[in-house]
């Protein structure tokens, strides 16, 4: 066994703030209205614009008549690609941190078209119904060229992708004979999966409100998980000095992976000012939500082998996504498969087909939300082929280390998720054979499925200062998009100074405080609060020499310290003790700052494999004729390190569950394909969930102790409670009527020929 | 938004005399003067820039809100009287408790709140073809083509559309209307004049952007009721692709006159299925003098459905719309699944 | 026949108490016209089109989606925004609970969600938490916090009966 290396300055011990289920601390500027999003900034003489979208999917712009839109009263100026300003050209000008391989889309560069709804004017108003109704007057004319938008129609003609985004590794090389084993499987299964397009469609629609100063610096108000990948972005296609863009993003509508990426409203509303000298707010409207990244449509294929005790003997998981033509969108839904379960024979393959699509763009567990349920619905059906238990099957080939790379698991907590997760929902020893339990008009169903995803860490950088009134206050550029990152900060930095969560401050979604990745990944407990431990723990450092140091110190001597009731306290002698505020007076010093920056610890993670774990059951009643689905009970249990906050990361869970129903049951992406456009682009005919669909859910953190992971021994939990749900979903779906249906979402239409061809 | 200007008379007479600028209008839905109460619909359609009124008449302020006795034993409901306040009547839910579940089972609270009964009948198709200016309709735009046809198709119709259309009336409450054998009153510059539910609307034909015989220059003012004694038998059944707050991808209102053990009449309209809630008296015909039963509401079912076509994604609601008649049909005769 | 069109109408309206005299053009909607005129930015513009209930407000007391009602159609008429719900420092029950059992992640949705429950509970229609789920289902929230708005909104309805 490799010794495992500890992560240094690890919190450890009991705690009083990290693990409590503090409300809020942004609750109550949220439930009164108080909370201004990027489109709700006023500012005296602001104009508005409205995008004028493409009618077509592919060609040219031929020609633009703006004279009846101009004629509005209150129109100031409308921008188009015939008379825009000059805009960076090189292709990395136009590149930001979550870019893919390719080059960006330029909106307004050229005549050129190359997908639906894409921009091509913008209408600025003094208000913003005038700058509605002129882009309605734009006159465009276009030159149409023969598009591509169907993923199944090019599923043959695709390439492989390389290293093409950060954060996903091509697949590994096949291990062992994966098709000649398949082949000699005693049992097998063969499966094909199909899956929607999916549009993130935040609640708050994507919005910049650019405030234009006169010395020609720009305050951006913007709907964004990044506000240091938006500035370096504006200014590089712009051409500005970091020095003149700051970017706010304080409060964030929403977002799942939209707002990782720049988004055009960005760009025209930063274009307009620049061009007009004036402040502007651009706001999308609903249908212009589908105008850019969504999670791509996917087709999949697994095939798994096993010998007839459940020992799998041959995986294989093929698939190819949608991109764009001129990126290279990866999120490579097969590595996942390859890590799940011990396996001797392994092929994972994965393709791009390039269509006339925006480029996609990373969604709420991107990749794993594809690429997990296509495994699990398939361990799902082996284990019905078998006449095993599912969890016996997944225990039956439980990996105690990675078989992708071999190296352990920093830790793996999956097995308590089963046996937590089966206790709480009533999991049977044997479950009921398929359609086999009625309630009424109604078959009842259960199914379970494993999830997993990555713990990440980047480096993040955090400022902790104290002030005489013994406040602290923490600020990075980090941001929280309902995550509850303002809350979990505060969290860390009271427990590292043995304060109160309500005496911390926390300032977040400034380009100008200290440096944060972009907010996505599930990475932010993990990057962003170990940089407010790392600075905490510099603060306590220095106030414990300067407690030791003062004079007539209580601690004077005291070579081991906590912190605990606003105190400095001698570790062996908790009588010895100095209040904070008086360590401070007696230095002389109104106020202690310290900054830090921390990194992931890279000798740690390097000799393990880092994830979140999880084990989902869900109960569905399928009406028996009518085919319509009702999801009645989910228990979700979870492996995640340690939980800094259970009521907002049990609500991070929830969110996840109610995104893996909406997955599983209503969203999908409608394309006419003869005009290559997305038609159900609103949110009456695009469906979401809404709250008659979801039934209570009951999340279970499992204990979990990781000392790889990062100081604080968690692992974030944005994206882990989605992965395993479609598959349960579907998979309970199956145990209520004997119907399998492999194509998301699963529909009534899909149900009803499913029991119509039931033998 | 098109720019328009607002008038808000105080009197139908005042209303009517703004709305007789639309005379010559080929429907009223195109005509140039609108009336707007609820608003949920029109001003919908006014931003996607589908409808382009040039002016508005305010009718919230004239007498036509409240729900009243007919004096022949039925109910009016007047066109003002907002969704939510007819649906939680106690006289509606008492005497047609069809309607009350039907109303219920449309749009959300807020909406419900707001459209008015004369609005939500006049309501117009959801076809994302229709919503989006930047695609052909001949409904929006007449002789530009039918998008649906050969295009995304799950949420049309399947009954009586033609070449030209196959777009669905999206409302629930019309349905359970149209079960129910209701009258439309309208006023016009002649005075007023009653139109049978049934009359109301228009199947496409090669006018589709005809919707109802409402002529553009009158206004609704009240939807009648009649006696009946349906009320313990009936039941509004709707099949949607979410739990609430969805349009119906097949609905149903069922009655039935249940006398000893037999079928002495039957009402089924459909929603969700044709360009106007959907009746078949001849289809319905085929109960009286039945016993309730599977069978016998399978036969209704296949004769209501036996000119159906399907257009490819939609083409799964044939099966749907029969397994949903026969269901409510058993639910309105209080048979249990066997 | 057309029209021609209108410059701004005069409109008195009391927005969460407090009367007003304004000047609105015939088609500004009252959701546009409390976010842009207004500056009161609770209520909450998602859609615009009625389909997802954040620009939720009580007029007269009766909850109605904002983005679908004219300005000048609310003449006379008494509005509450999220931002009239409190008094001073003293929260709405259902905004303390909310905040208690973690009814919003992002909070976009939250303003609509909260003027739309307070709206449901003076209807007097929801007994339970199925009739809370039915109609409470005109407000999309994207985060999914749907479990915890029904307990919030259950623990106000208890402790009113």
């Amino acid at each position: 066994m490799i010794p495992i290396p500890r992560m240094p300055g690890l919190l450890e011990g009991p705690t009083t703030q990290v693990g409590k289920p503090v409300s809020r601390v942004d609750g109550r500027l949220k439930v009164t209205g108080a909370a201004r999003y990027a489109g709700e900034h006023a500012i005296p003489g602001l104009l508005h614009g409205y995008v004028v979208s493409s009618a077509i999917a592919k060609g040219r712009v031929t020609r633009i008549d703006t004279g009846k839109a101009m004629a509005v009263p209150g129109v100031v100026h409308i921008l188009t690609h015939e008379n825009r300003p000059d805009l960076a050209w090189l292709d990395r000008k136009w590149k930001d941190q979550d870019a893919p391989k390719g080059s960006p889309l330029r909106p307004l560069y050229d005549a050129n078209v190359s997908h639906s709804l894409q921009p091509v004017a913008l209408v600025v108003a003094e208000s913003f119904e005038a700058a509605r109704l002129a882009a309605r007057l734009v006159e465009v004319a276009y030159e149409a060229e023969p598009h591509q938008t169907s993923l199944l129609m090019n599923r043959d003609i695709t390439f492989t992708p390389g290293k093409d985004k950060g954060g996903f590794e091509p697949p590994p090389a096949p291990r062992g004979d994966a098709d000649a084993a398949l082949a000699a499987a005693e049992v097998s299964v063969d499966l094909e999966f199909t899956q929607a397009a999916e549009y993130h469609n935040p609640i708050e629609m994507h919005a910049s409100t650019v405030e234009y100063h006169p010395d020609g610096s720009l305050t951006i108000h913007d709907k964004t998980q990044g506000v240091l990948n938006c500035q370096s972005w504006v200014c590089g296609v712009f051409n500005l000095p970091k020095s003149s863009v700051r970017v706010l993003s304080p409060f964030v509508g929403g977002a799942f992976g939209s707002g990782l990426r720049p988004q055009h409203q960005l760009f025209l509303a930063v274009l307009a000012a620049l061009a007009l000298k004036r402040s502007v707010r651009v706001e999308l409207s609903r249908p212009q939500m589908f105008s850019f990244g969504h999670r791509p449509e996917t087709w999949q294929r697994v095939a798994l082998g096993a010998s007839r005790d459940g020992t799998l003997t041959a995986l294989v998981h093929e698939a190819v996504q949608e991109s764009s033509q001129a990126e290279n969108y990866v999120e490579i839904v097969v590595n996942w498969s390859g890590q799940q379960y011990r396996c001797d024979n392994v092929r994972l393959d994965y393709r791009l087909s390039r269509l006339d699509v925006h480029t996609p763009l990373d969604q709420r567990a991107p990749g794993a939300a594809t690429g997990v349920p296509a495994l699990e619905v398939a361990m799902d059906e082996l284990a019905w082929k078998l006449g095993m238990d599912p969890i016996q099957l997944r225990l039956k080939n439980y990996a105690e280390a990675d078989p992708n790379t071999g190296k352990p698991f920093s830790s793996k907590e999956l097995r308590a998720c089963f046996r937590q997760g089966a206790e709480r929902f009533g999991w049977p020893d044997h479950l009921p054979p398929p359609r086999s339990m009625r309630d009424g008009r109604e078959l009842v169903g259960w199914g379970m499925a494993a999830g997993v995803w990555d713990a990440m860490q980047n480096p993040a950088s955090a400022k902790a200062t104290l002030g005489a009134n013994g406040k602290l206050s923490i600020a990075t550029a980090s941001s929280d998009i309902g995550t509850g990152t303002y809350t979990v900060l505060a969290q860390v930095a009271a427990e590292v100074l043995g304060l109160e969560t309500a005496d911390v401050a926390v300032e977040i979604g400034d380009s100008s405080l200290p440096q944060a990745p972009i907010q996505g990944g599930s990475w932010t407990v993990s990057s962003v609060g170990s940089a407010v431990k790392a600075a905490c723990d510099q603060l306590a450092k220095r106030l414990h020499a300067l407690a030791r140091d003062a004079e007539g110190s209580p601690l004077a001597g005291v070579g081991s310290v906590r912190f605990a009731d606003g105190h400095v306290v001698a570790q062996d002698d908790p009588s010895r003790r100095m209040p904070i505020q008086q360590v401070m007076r007696a230095a002389g010093l109104p106020v202690l700052e310290e900054k830090a920056l921390s990194v992931p610890y890279a000798l740690g993670r390097l000799r393990h494999t880092l994830g979140t774990h999880s084990a989902v059951f869900v109960e569905v009643r399928v009406d028996a004729e009518l085919g319509t689905v009702r999801v009645t009970r989910v228990v979700s249990a979870i492996a995640a390190g340690r939980i800094i906050n259970p009521k907002t990361a049990g609500s991070q869970i929830l969110g996840a569950v109610v995104w893996g129903v909406g997955m599983a049951l209503e969203e999908e992406a409608m394309t006419d394909h003869t005009l290559g456009r997305v038609m159900n682009h609103d949110l009456a005919e695009y469906h979401v969930p809404v709250s008659a669909d979801i039934p209570d859910i009951d999340v279970v953190f499992v204990e979990e102790h990781d000392e790889v992971v990062n100081a604080l021994g968690a692992k974030g939990v944005g994206e882990i409670g989605i992965v395993g749900v479609p598959a349960a979903i579907s998979n309970a779906i199956f145990h209520a009527t004997g119907v399998r249906v492999r194509d998301l979402p699963i529909t009534v239409d899909k149900i009803r020929a499913g029991l119509a061809a039931l033998p | 938004m098109r720019p328009f200007s607002y008038a808000r008379p105080d009197s139908l007479d005042g209303a009517l005399a703004e709305l007789a600028g639309n005379q010559g209008a080929p429907d009223a839905s195109a005509a140039p003067v609108r009336p707007v109460a609820g608003g949920t619909n029109l001003l919908d359609l006014m931003k996607a820039d589908v409808m382009r009124p040039t002016r508005l008449v305010d009718i919230t302020r004239l007498a036509l809100r409240g729900i009243t006795e007919t004096g022949d034993g039925g109910l009016r409901l007047g066109a003002l009287s907002t969704n939510a306040e007819t649906a939680w009547d106690e006289r509606v839910r008492a005497r047609y408790p069809l309607l009350h579940k039907a109303i219920l089972a449309g749009a959300s609270a807020q909406l419900r709140n707001m459209a008015t009964n004369g609005g939500n009948i006049l309501q117009r198709t959801r076809c994302y073809y229709f919503y989006d200016t930047a695609t052909p309709c001949n409904k929006r735009a007449p002789g530009s083509g039918c998008g649906a046809l050969t295009g995304v198709n799950r949420i049309h119709a399947i009954l009586g559309a033609s070449e030209h259309c196959i777009a669905t009336h999206p409302s629930d409450m019309a349905v359970a209307l149209a079960a129910l054998d209701a009258t439309v009153r309208v006023a016009g510059p002649g005075g007023e004049r009653a139109i049978p539910f049934a009359d109301f609307h228009r199947l496409p034909g090669d006018t589709p952007h005809r919707e109802t015989t409402l002529r553009p220059e009158e206004v609704v003012t009240a939807i009648d009721l009649p006696a009946d004694n349906l009320a313990r038998h009936s039941t509004y059944l709707k099949a949607r692709d979410r739990a609430s707050y969805a349009f119906a991808l097949v609905s149903a209102a069922v009655a039935l006159e249940l006398e000893d053990g037999v079928v002495r009449g039957a009402r089924l309209a459909l929603g969700g299925v044709a360009h106007k809630p959907w009746r078949d008296r001849d289809a319905e015909a085929l109960l009286v003098g039945k016993a309730p039963g599977r069978a016998a509401f399978a036969a209704v079912a296949d004769a209501v459905l036996r000119d159906a076509k399907g257009h490819g994604h939609n083409t799964f609601k044939i099966g749907l719309a029969r397994s949903v008649i026969v269901r409510a049909f058993e639910e309105a005769a209080g048979l249990e699944p066997s | 026949m057309t029209h021609p069109p209108q410059g701004p109408i005069p409109l008195t309206l009391a927005v969460n108490g407090r009367e007003l005299a304004l000047h609105v053009a015939p088609w500004t909607t009252l959701l546009d016209l409390l976010r842009l005129h207004l500056d009161l930015t609770g209520t909450k513009k998602g859609c615009d089109h009625g389909q997802c209930g954040a620009c939720t407000v009580l007029v007269d007391g009766t909850r109605i989606n904002a983005c679908l009602a004219l300005a000048v159609m609310q003449d006379g008429k008494s509005v509450t925004t999220i931002e009239g719900l409190s008094r001073g420092d003293e929260l709405h029950p259902l905004q303390a609970a909310f905040i208690e059992h973690d009814a919003f992640q992002c909070g976009y949705c939250t303003p609509g969600q909260i003027c739309s429950a307070v709206g449901m509970l003076a209807e007097g229609h929801a007994e339970g938490p199925d009739d809370i789920r039915e109609q409470m289902s005109g407000n999309i929230c994207r985060c999914g916090a749907y479990p915890n708005i029904v307990r919030a909104i259950g623990e106000v309805m208890g402790a009113g009966r």
